[in-house]
């Protein structure tokens, strides 16, 4: 009897708790699940997003997953269970893109949502083109570019310049590192086959372009080792495992930068891409109003801009880029390691994500194939 | 004589007479379903999450009727093509087009055409990219004649009109009552439409649910998809409009005056379908569609074994998508390597454990087991550590000074690091069965041998070995069982050369999702082991396996 009445009291306090609690948070989960990429650029969203939302808000916890890298595939799997875990989800433009597609990401109001610049310029215009999607929030401008080993090259050999001396076996030698999937790899491969920046897409649409691409890649086959996370070729580097590696260039920075790593950069047809978050479909109304209560938060001007005091992305917010100035640690200028530099490179490669949007299962399926042989 | 009464007395009785033989099976049975119900639990967890689970994953491998696929999501297609023999070289005719149409449209809108799209890309690469593209372009076909008709009338772009149109006076009522918070009245047709505009009233049905149960929107205020207005054209053209008289009539009409004018501008299906993608007039196209729309397909099984489909009937793939026989092979070569060389390590050890004097040999023990509970990732890690070019090895080689800074030996990223890190990995399933044979083995059978005149040699292989096979049996069949199911190990290890079948099932199952060609791929892996265990029972006997003393 005793122990009924205990009980009794117990969750009624419980349950008043929880109204007050409820009520202070407008009936918000407070437990977010958010899906990132790991390491650096991780950690970097953790430090601008994540850690002041906290100790904004109290109580809410944030679980961070490493998946973005296969977040097609698992959200694809997540509703063929019926069971969405994920609240956010980070991914490049053309996953974005085709996740709109599929209904699998929720189309988003962008000036409903998100937080006008201070200026009070609307969402929609502030972030402007880097809005591919109707699903998707933009949060950087990055590139997919290249590292070298500066202790590994050859005496009186001049240092690798970019994507195309990875196929330059004879001038520099040693193993190289490449993603394992077909994005940039492809568009590389054809562009150091002699074919015009212009018309690599239009190529690589047909049988033939297809073949070529993948012709030019089995030259270099045997001397890569494929990654398929993004910490990975920044390891290998590191370890001097490999000579060359892809990578992102923010990770390459941390490398170099903060860990003083002897690699150097080269940037020529670095490929730009954007990345940003998409909310899945079918979230139930608690968790979903925390998610558009962070998102408001997070990609509102100075927290972007905060971001890039941690890793060398561009934000993808007009407002922001003036508020970029030195590393949040380090106190060294930003602006010279940004992609978008104009003395990293003379030749950049702009990622076509709709056409990526379109052909990344076709590709995939040869690319894998061609990988397994 | 007294056996015989007995027997004309009728059965043996038990105390309450009841005949014994009953009594007794009833004594018997409520024995058995005791001992059932004491192990019920177990048996339905392991059905309900061993058995149940694999078997529904296995028949993955030929269902095709999920959504998603043809038969699934474009069923009129499936009947249409039906008719179509698509060994004649001929594109399929209107019909089936028509078909493709409405399928594509409705599934384009329910965001399912991206799905049929991914599940014809596994049999046909450019599938996934054609249907993506079909499912924004199709809306094209449709405005030709969308915009004609709201030239003539911008009412024919509008939700009411064309519920007054198509829909019952009873649900129109209700629809017009209806207010924001309450369920939707669901979509009922009026008498007669269905003759007077039969492809509009079918396809405005489908519309009508969708709204209603999908999007719960009113019809009133959506204005119809522009499939619509391609079936209103039809059936203008092909009907006869001038005694109509219910609702609309003048809209009707008039819509049906501008149908027959010569200016009237119409598109062919079959050019609509060319002008998003010409791949819609490859033949190849359509007979992998109709190959493909059976609610059951040996697809998947034929795609394992590097084949397909074909209307010549089932042939093999192109040379560079033939991967799944190189893999089986090197999965079956490779687990046999490994295999061997565990028995080769094995062996001694086993030996030494079973010889030496109790306190060494529980140290022995205590070393082998020692890795045995280490995780299996960081024993995978630390090969990858010892192994590759800057690793450990390499580096006292070259300090050694065996191999020369600048040809440093590759171990790792091919088949050399797979089998040595399993070999290492698997060791102990080798060890501990052989050990537990050995250590029954009597001591005093070889002395007896050698004071029989046995060389060491001769008493070893002779007397010693022959008993010990039992162990190298069951050693065998643990660790190849479990080579060839291998996938962590040669994932991180195993760059291209060295990683299995089991790795690229793995890729189905969370990157491509191929669930269907994973569990063929699945069950063929399981036919290989029982066919492996069944034919190593008829050549060793299972009864030789012993795995423990």
């Amino acid at each position: 009897m005793k122990l009924t009445k205990t009980l009794l009291a117990t969750s009624a306090l419980t349950v008043a708790a929880s109204g007050a609690f409820a009520e202070s948070h407008g009936n918000m989960a407070m437990d977010m699940t958010l899906v990132s990429w790991g390491g650096a650029y991780q950690a970097s969203q953790q430090k601008a997003y994540a850690e002041p939302y906290m100790a904004m808000k109290d109580g809410v916890s944030i679980t961070w997953d490493e998946s973005s890298s296969e977040a097609v595939a698992k959200l694809r799997a997540m509703n063929e269970a019926g069971n969405i875990t994920w609240d956010l989800v980070d991914v490049e433009a053309a996953d974005a893109i085709r996740l709109c597609d599929e209904g699998l990401a929720m189309e988003i109001d962008h000036d409903e949502v998100l937080a006008a610049s201070p200026d009070g310029v609307d969402a929609s215009d502030d972030f402007g083109d880097m809005i591919v999607s109707d699903c998707f929030i933009p949060q950087i401008v990055f590139s997919t570019t290249f590292g070298y080993r500066t202790d590994q090259l050859a005496e009186g050999v001049e240092a690798p310049s970019g994507a195309c001396d990875v196929f330059d076996l004879e001038t520099y030698p040693g193993k190289r590192a490449l993603n394992k999937q077909p994005t940039a790899n492809m568009e590389w491969a054809l562009l150091c086959d002699g074919v015009e920046y212009g018309d690599v897409y239009d190529i690589l649409e047909t049988e033939e372009g297809q073949t070529r691409a993948l012709a030019k890649l089995d030259t270099i086959k045997d001397q890569t080792i494929w990654w398929s996370s993004s910490a990975e070729p920044i390891q290998l580097l590191a370890d001097g495992e490999v000579f060359m590696a892809s990578a992102y260039n923010g990770r390459l920075f941390s490398a170099i930068v903060e860990q003083d790593q002897p690699i150097g950069m080269a940037w020529e047809w670095q490929m730009f891409d954007l990345d940003g978050w998409i909310v899945p479909e079918g979230l139930p109304e608690d968790r979903l109003a925390r998610v558009m209560d962070f998102l408001h938060f997070a990609t509102d001007t100075q927290r972007l801009a905060d971001q890039a005091a941690y890793i060398s992305y561009g934000p993808a917010r007009e407002s922001s880029a003036p508020l970029v100035s030195t590393h949040a640690e380090l106190g060294i200028e930003m602006a010279p390691h940004m992609p978008t530099d104009p003395n990293n490179a003379t030749n950049t490669f702009v990622n076509n994500y709709n056409w990526w949007a379109d052909y990344r299962d076709d590709l995939d399926a040869k690319f894998q194939a061609w990988l397994a042989q | 004589m007294t056996d015989t009464t007995q027997e004309t007395s009728g059965p043996m009785l038990a105390a309450d007479g009841t005949p014994l033989k009953r009594s007794l099976a009833k004594a018997l049975r409520a024995q058995k379903l005791r001992a059932l119900a004491l192990i019920a639990p177990l048996l339905l967890f392991v059905l309900i999450t061993f058995i149940a689970p694999i078997a529904d994953m296995l028949f993955r491998s030929v269902d095709d009727s999920q959504q998603g696929t043809v038969h699934g999501t474009m069923p009129l297609t499936a009947e249409a093509l039906k008719d179509w023999d698509s060994s004649t070289g001929e594109l399929p005719d209107n019909a089936v087009f028509d078909a493709v149409y409405t399928d594509i449209f409705v599934a384009a809108e329910n965001k399912l055409h991206t799905r049929v799209g991914s599940r014809l890309n596994y049999e046909r690469t450019g599938s996934s990219s054609l249907f993506r593209k079909t499912g924004r372009g199709l809306d094209d076909i449709g405005e030709v004649y969308q915009d004609q008709f709201e030239d003539l009338d911008p009412d024919w772009d509008e939700g009411t009109p064309w519920a007054e149109l198509m829909g019952s006076p009873d649900w129109l009522t209700s629809m017009q009552g209806w207010e924001d918070g309450q369920p939707l009245p669901p979509f009922e047709l009026r008498d007669g439409v269905a003759d007077l505009l039969p492809r509009t009233a079918a396809i405005y049905r489908v519309f009508a649910d969708f709204q209603i149960e999908e999007e719960e929107k009113s019809l009133l205020d959506e204005e119809p998809w522009s499939i619509v207005h391609t079936r209103l054209y039809e059936d203008l053209r092909d009907g006869d409009f001038s005694t109509y008289a219910g609702p609309r009539a003048d809209m009707v009409k008039a819509a049906d005056a501008l149908v027959d004018t010569a200016e009237f501008e119409t598109i062919a299906l079959k050019d609509g379908f060319e002008a998003i993608d010409e791949d819609w007039l490859d033949i190849g196209l359509w007979q992998t569609i109709k190959a493909y729309s059976t609610s059951y397909t040996a697809g998947y099984f034929l795609n394992a074994v590097d084949m397909q489909k074909t209307p010549e009937g089932v042939a093999l793939r192109d040379e560079n998508q033939r991967i799944y026989g190189l893999l089986f092979k090197r999965t079956m070569f490779m687990s046999m390597v490994i295999t061997f060389s565990c028995i080769m390590l094995a062996y001694p050890v086993a030996y030494l454990l079973a010889n030496l004097p109790m306190r060494t040999a529980n140290l022995l023990m205590i070393l082998v087991l020692l890795p045995f509970w280490t995780s299996l990732l960081v024993r995978t890690s630390a090969w990858k550590v010892m192994l590759q070019q800057q690793g450990v090895i390499n580096d006292v080689l070259v300090w050694i000074g065996i191999v020369g800074d600048d040809a440093r030996l590759v171990m790792i990223n091919n088949q050399l690091g797979t089998i040595i890190a399993m070999t290492h990995i698997l060791l102990p399933f080798m060890i501990l069965p052989m050990y537990s044979v050995m250590s029954t083995i009597p001591p005093y059978y070889v002395r007896a041998a050698k004071s029989l005149g046995a060389t060491n040699w001769t008493s070893f292989w002779r007397v010693y070995f022959p008993q010990s096979v039992p162990g190298i049996g069951a050693g065998s069949i643990l660790v190849f069982i479990l080579a060839i199911g291998y996938y962590i190990t040669p994932e991180i290890v195993g760059g291209n050369t060295g990683t299995f079948i089991s790795n690229r099932i793995a890729y189905h199952i969370s990157s491509s999702l191929n669930w269907g060609l994973a569990a063929a791929l699945g069950s063929i892996l399981l036919a290989a082991v029982l066919i492996l265990y069944w034919a190593y029972d008829r050549i060793v006997g299972i009864d030789n396996v012993k795995l423990g003393g």
